[in-house]
């Protein structure tokens, strides 16, 4: 447990608490991409450099963005005058907590049992690719056919409907 | 004397033998299908009625030809078509029919004197609006009666008998309206009824202990040696024989039926029906059947008979019919309604008959039968012709003179009643019932029977002279004309007024046809039994007897014309005789006093039994479950419903309870989703560490 | 504790925070961006399991995560696409509010 790791935790889960806690929408955005960056130098630590890239370029490159936009068009940055926590919001943080404390014990618990060190797996792109095109074929096409699908399905909903739906 | 017959039966009928079931059944038809007519169809209803009758005539004249023929040439013949009704475990029921010499002149009696009757009806019920109601029930009579004829089974008699019961019944109540009719058909009923009983229990004595309800069966029949042999060897009550009680008891149902001594009363009060059915039923066919049924029983009456003897049976049958004759004669002599002296002349001649057979065997007693039909049939239509012709004018006492106006129906009424008197020679009533009194002499138990019989004799031509001046002779003492009847009407008279003098031909001592023919004996015409001297005698006693009544009678009625109001000639000699007489010896107060108050009594018993106890237990048990239903309604009402209806509530009440689950909110959803997962994921943790 | 017992236990840790923030915050988008952070915490989980599994060289780990990040980005882009459309509808993105499943 180096130091790099430490640090990379504090930044993910910094991000994280503020993403969820702030009271302007588009400060909680801007904490979320902190987040996204933060687990992606701890991919890029864990060797998983294709993982880590795709991260930034998808969830800092796209989702943040989409985040942005769909605050900006919802007059979500307006601070609400009744405060930004539910009304039941005690229940909802113990069974966050409790979900935690599961978690965290099953993990503690089973601390034999998981492997330790091992050499650092040498992963190129080519790899990679072959693995895509070879043994994964089938999930790649049926993710494309998924996005395909969730585009033209995001389009439709948020379309502006004049007079019926489509 | 009865000698012992034997037939040597024809082993299978011949073609009238096996259509003999037609002759009852076509009548019976025809009834069937008159019932079905509406009334004023009158000329189908009497042409279908004498139609059938006329068919069955004719049938047993050939039936009568066949049997003739049989004897002509010396052989006997009793065919028996027999079959089985119903096959039970002990023995079966079968019916059948029989053609023999006895059977075969009944039946042409029967049909013959129907017919003329029938006929004689559609004149005397012209003026009735019941007439085809009338034609229905005689026609029905004709062929129940036809039936008992016939029959060559115990059961089949019984039925037959029962349906000529029952005809009796309607006919007699026709004027149902009339209490006093309505009245006389149920007595009539209820007296054939008692005599009935026994006969039943006859009947099945006899099945029981022959095994068999055939009267002949090719040997094995109940009037068959083997058979009689067994019941005179079976030993009853009080020494008799099961031969002995059980004729005793069938002779009980022929008492019943043919108005012997005790059971005569229903027959004077039977005249309340029309005319037409006195002559046939309670003249010519219906009461003879009785006697009909016990020469049909002889043998077995007759069992064990010795010559120069008798057998208690008989001997019962013979005093029986006796008494009878005596009695219902001196009632006779004090009755002023023309009709009721006729019935009482009926039972007494009916006693004659029985007296008859008990003396003389099956021969005299049934010759006696057949000319008695005939000349009574006669005078019950001739009495019907002369109350038309006053007008339904019933009382002699109003009657008188009616020679002059009516004289056809004088000339028929004297023969018929110098046939029923016995006037010597020409007319067949001398020589039948001078045959009973040729047997009544010669009995030898006792010579009691003779003199009775002589008495009676005296009476009858007493009676039978004061009814016929009192309605011939004299003045015209009624209302209104008087007038001769219609031919439709007075054609029959004429028929049967013939056959009353034809018919003494058939047996006379010097040609004994009938006696032969029944007793399938050849018979040949021998003049010179007259010749001997036992006879010669006899024949001048009965001659002198019926002269003395004339004499007795003309004297004290004669041409004198007495009215209604004044007293009768021989009331004025012997009042207290009179007054005993007119009221019929007080048999039917009798009764009154005796069997009807006990039912009477017995009656309200049974009432008060069935409204107190019956009633009581019912009205018990409904209460009980008047109580049971109304517990359970109040369960029904208390605790299913509101149980019910509580459980109901309590179920939409939870449901409220439950439906706030569904907030509508996505994030309660989404904690209920992470509160089950964390849930799950413990018990899974928890179950893996053990 | 090992290397991947930490990872581990920081992926629940911000697993838990992105579930607090879905069950706890007002605004339908916020409640996206939690669970947008589950995602990635999950996605962590695997990488860390393949990092540290005996056969990396299966790439089964990355593969899956890969995988997984394109279909967030997917579920992404029709959530917001929905939010929009229902702030259209309703003109508040208020979940407190929006209880028209109500039942």
């Amino acid at each position: 447990m180096n130091a790099v790791f430490w640090i990379l935790s504090i930044i993910t889960v910094l991000g994280g608490l503020a993403a969820v806690t702030l009271k302007n929408t588009v400060h909680c955005a801007l904490a979320l991409t902190a987040a996204f960056a933060g687990l992606a130098l701890l991919f890029l630590q864990l060797d998983a450099q294709f993982a880590g890239f795709a991260q930034i370029l998808v969830y800092i490159g796209a989702v943040a963005i989409l985040v942005v936009f769909a605050i900006l068009l919802t007059r979500g940055s307006e601070t609400p005058s009744e405060g930004v926590f539910s009304r039941t919001w005690l229940t909802g943080l113990v069974i966050a907590a409790a979900v935690f404390a599961v978690i965290a014990w099953a993990v503690l618990r089973s601390g034999a049992a998981l492997p330790g060190e091992n050499a650092a797996p040498a992963v190129s792109v080519q790899q990679i690719g072959a693995a895509l095109m070879g043994r994964y074929v089938l999930p790649l096409e049926i993710v494309a056919l998924l996005l395909t699908a969730a585009m033209i399905g995001a389009v439709i909903v948020a379309m502006h409907d004049k007079g019926g739906s489509k | 004397m009865q000698e012992a017959i034997q037939f040597t039966p024809y082993a299978v009928a011949s073609w009238i033998g096996k259509i003999l079931w037609l002759i009852p059944a076509l009548p019976i038809v025809a009834a069937g299908v008159i019932a079905l007519l509406k009334q004023p169809r009158r000329r189908l209803a009497s042409s279908l009625a004498i139609g059938s009758l006329a068919i069955s005539f004719l049938l047993a004249l050939a039936g009568f030809g066949d049997v003739l023929a049989g004897w002509a040439t010396g052989h006997a013949v009793r065919e028996t078509v027999n079959f089985t009704w119903i096959e039970i475990g002990g023995g079966n029921l079968d019916l059948g029919w029989v053609l023999d010499p006895l059977s075969a002149v009944m039946l042409v009696m029967v049909t013959f004197v129907g017919l003329l009757i029938f006929i004689y009806s559609v004149g005397y019920m012209a003026h009735d609006e019941n007439f085809t109601r009338f034609f229905c029930f005689l026609s029905l009579f004709a062929g129940a009666m036809l039936g008992v004829v016939i029959s060559n089974s115990l059961l089949l008699l019984f039925m037959c008998w029962e349906i000529v019961g029952l005809t009796s019944y309607l006919l007699i109540g026709f004027w149902y309206q009339k209490p006093s009719a309505a009245a006389a058909a149920k007595k009539a009923f209820v007296t054939t009824r008692v005599g009935d009983i026994f006969f039943l229990l006859g009947i099945v004595w006899l099945f029981a202990q022959t095994g068999t309800l055939l009267f002949y069966n090719s040997g094995s029949g109940n009037l068959e040696p083997n058979a009689l042999g067994g019941l005179l060897a079976a030993p009853a009550a009080l020494g008799l024989s099961a031969a002995t009680a059980i004729g005793l008891l069938i002779f009980a149902g022929a008492a019943g039926k043919s108005g012997q001594l005790p059971l005569h009363v229903w027959l004077p009060d039977a005249m309340e029906g029309p005319t037409p059915v006195s002559a046939l039923i309670h003249a010519a066919t219906m009461v003879a059947a009785g006697v009909y049924l016990i020469a049909r029983v002889y043998p077995l009456m007759a069992a064990g008979l010795q010559p120069g003897g008798t057998t208690v049976a008989l001997s019962v049958v013979t005093w029986v019919g006796a008494t009878t004759a005596v009695f219902a004669a001196l009632i006779a002599v004090a009755q002023n309604d023309i009709k009721r002296i006729l019935a009482y002349s009926t039972v007494s001649q009916l006693g004659y008959m029985m007296a008859g057979l008990g003396l003389g065997g099956v021969a005299v007693g049934m010759f006696h039968l057949i000319t008695h039909a005939f000349f009574k049939a006669l005078l019950f239509m001739g009495a019907g012709s002369v109350i038309h012709g006053c007008h339904d004018e019933q009382d002699v006492r109003r009657m008188g003179g009616l020679r002059k106006f009516m004289p056809v129906t004088f000339a028929t009424y004297a023969v018929g009643m110098l046939a029923l008197t016995g006037f010597p020679i020409f007319f067949s009533g001398f020589w039948s019932k001078d045959a009973i009194l040729e047997s009544a002499h010669a009995w030898n138990a006792s010579h009691g029977p003779y003199y009775l019989l002589v008495f009676g004799a005296v009476l009858t031509a007493f009676y039978m002279t004061r009814q016929v001046s009192y309605v011939f002779f004299g003045e015209y003492r009624g209302h209104g004309h008087a007038h001769e009847s219609p031919r439709v009407m007075t054609m029959p008279l004429a028929i049967l007024a013939f056959f009353a003098i034809a018919l003494g031909v058939l047996g006379t001592p010097a040609w004994p046809w009938f006696r032969s023919f029944l007793n399938n004996q050849a018979a040949a015409i021998e003049f010179g039994k007259f010749g001997e001297g036992e006879f010669l005698a006899l024949l001048l006693t009965s001659s002198v007897i019926v002269a003395l009544g004339y004499g007795i009678g003309w004297s004290l009625y004669g041409n004198k014309s007495p009215r209604a109001d004044e007293p009768d000639a021989l009331e004025r000699a012997m009042p207290p005789v009179w007054r005993a007489l007119s009221n019929r010896l007080y048999v039917d107060e009798f009764y009154g006093v005796t069997v009807i108050a006990f039912y009477h009594w017995w009656a309200r018993v049974a009432d008060w039994f069935d409204r107190r106890v019956w009633g009581g237990i019912v009205a018990a048990v409904t209460w009980f479950f008047g109580l049971w239903a109304r517990f359970n309604r109040f369960l029904d009402n208390e605790w299913v419903n509101g149980g019910f209806d509580k459980g109901c509530e309590e179920l939409a009440a939870g449901g409220g309870i439950l439906s706030r689950v569904e907030s509508g909110r996505v994030q309660s959803y989404l904690r209920l989703l992470a509160l089950g997962v964390v849930v799950l994921a413990a018990i899974l943790i928890w179950s893996s560490a053990r | 504790m090992t290397p991947l017992a930490g990872y581990l236990l920081v992926a629940a840790l911000v697993f838990a925070i992105g579930l607090a923030g879905a069950l706890t915050r007002r605004n339908a988008i916020l409640v996206l961006i939690g669970i947008e952070l589950m995602l990635n915490a999950a996605n962590l989980n695997l990488v860390a399991f393949w990092r540290y599994s005996p056969h990396p060289e299966a790439l089964t780990g990355m593969m899956f995560a890969v995988f997984s990040i394109a279909v967030a980005a997917a579920e992404a882009a029709v959530g917001l696409g929905l939010v929009i459309s229902i702030y259209r509808h309703a003109r508040t993105t208020d979940l407190d509010e929006l209880n028209r499943m109500k039942g």
